[in-house]
């Protein structure tokens, strides 16, 4: 296996797509092949530059994450993008339609774009999501676009996954503003407002601008960044270079504040706790002894559910009946 | 976590009826499958890549048209040349029999014609997979 593994990280590092896209739904199945390319390409300093791209449903993120694409390859950028949508809790199955408004990079070889469903995760990315962006980097792209589920106010993993988090609004919602207010307003490192050209457009402008003003103030004493606001109409491009720009100048604002060297210890730490709750509990079921009996003890009623779960969590099989 | 199958449904030629393949994209969610719409005007060319890309298991064409035969062969060739020809390739649409039969011939693993039930389509899938996974 590790063979398949050291053969599967040096062909997706030559910048083998079919071999990137494998790794990515190993990790997705939970198969350990996935876990052991990560390992491979694990070390490597970060080259990627990620930017999350997040906001509610019907912000237009997939249109804005197309434009993006766009203005990263005038640049002369290669582009991977991880499009998140949910799965359905019932079914456990997906639509994922996030790439309908990217097709025009298909035929691109600069540009990967890889759909990804949430598989019962919460917090607006899939579990694999950090994996797949440190895949995506090994195989040579310069940035990596993460665009979230719809969110509400505390889906918010992608803050703790991307290097600049683009926050995108629309007018016209009115409360939608006070929503932003809570959670989504504070991982915002720069602000697009999408639907530029809608009507309501100035009056959402200023009301993003007073409550960004209030959050300058709440950021005192931490290294200064006061979240930019750019209005942008993805759709025809409008504001995408400005938008760009700003997430450039945040980027230099990390390496310039030691701020990027901060997140990226807390990112390490939070990769580590995620990792753990993602295995720990199929590696304690694993390695648990007369898992088989337990559970017949349990459902007959001669152990209670806390001492079987002790029992297990502390290494061992069958507690003493 | 479980493995899901992927699926993605892509239309070929000029055609732009998307009621069908929206049918089937939610009966195949709802059976637990990840389906990747790519749209419409789909080239063969554009079908190789996101199928790589997304790294399907299935790879759904509908034609409306009567250009299926040689889209439907060229996303095949396409596929053998990529070295990705263990997807299950299926067809759908509008498609006369004779050329369901050339299609069958040329790897196509089943084409499914109007009056195909959502269920029959699951099924095979589902059969396939089954099989797949035992080997």
């Amino acid at each position: 296996m590790s063979e398949r593994a050291r053969d599967a990280a040096a062909r997706l590092r030559a910048g083998d797509t079919a071999a990137l896209a494998r790794a990515i739904r190993w990790l997705e199945d939970g198969d350990a092949l996935g876990a052991r390319v990560l390992r491979e390409v694990a070390g490597a300093p970060e080259r990627a530059w990620r930017i999350g791209v997040t906001g509610p449903a019907g912000a237009g993120k997939s249109t804005l994450v197309d434009a993006l694409i766009t203005e990263l390859r005038r640049r002369g950028q290669r582009v991977g993008v991880l499009a998140v949508d949910p799965s359905s809790p019932f079914s456990g199955g997906a639509l994922l339609g996030d790439r309908l408004r990217m097709q025009r990079h298909t035929l691109d070889p600069g540009v990967f774009i890889r759909s990804m469903a949430t598989r019962g995760r919460m917090g607006g990315l899939a579990s694999a999501t950090h994996g797949a962006a440190i895949l995506v980097d090994a195989a040579g792209f310069d940035v990596v676009l993460i665009e979230t589920v719809g969110v509400g106010q505390d889906e918010l993993d992608v803050a703790e996954l991307a290097h600049t988090t683009v926050v995108v609004s629309v007018p016209g919602l009115g409360d939608e503003v006070q929503a932003l207010k809570a959670g989504l307003f504070e991982v915002a490192d720069v602000h697009a407002l999408n639907k530029a050209d809608l009507p309501g457009a100035d009056s959402a402008e200023r009301n993003l601008r007073a409550l960004l003003d209030l959050e300058t103030q709440r950021r005192e004493g931490e290294p200064r960044w006061a979240p930019p606001l750019v209005r942008t109409v993805a759709a025809r491009g409008d504001g995408v270079p400005a938008l760009l720009d700003a997430c450039d100048a945040h980027r230099v604002h990390l390496a310039a504040s030691g701020e990027g060297e901060r997140r990226a210890a807390t990112r390490a730490e939070q990769l580590f706790y995620a990792l753990l709750r993602e295995q720990a509990p199929q590696r304690l079921l694993a390695r648990a002894t007369d898992l088989d009996r337990t559970i017949a003890a349990l459902r007959a009623g001669e152990i209670d559910a806390f001492a079987a779960a002790e029992a297990v969590l502390a290494g061992g099989g069958l507690p003493a009946l | 976590m479980a493995k899901r199958i992927r699926v993605l449904l892509a239309k070929l030629g000029l055609d732009s009826h998307t009621i069908g393949v929206t049918v089937i994209a939610k009966a195949l969610r709802d059976a637990g499958m990840e389906v990747i719409y790519s749209g419409l005007k789909q080239t063969p060319e554009m079908v190789v890549r996101t199928a790589i890309q997304e790294d399907v298991d299935v790879v759904g064409l509908s034609s409306l048209s009567a250009a299926h035969m040689s889209h439907f062969s060229r996303v095949l060739e396409l596929l053998r040349a990529e070295g990705a020809s263990d997807k299950l390739v299926l067809g759908g649409g509008v498609i006369p029999e004779r050329d369901a039969e050339k299609l069958r011939a040329m790897g196509v693993a089943a084409v499914f014609t109007m009056g195909a039930t959502t269920t029959e389509i699951i099924e095979f899938i589902e059969r396939w997979w089954t099989q797949r996974e035992a080997q």
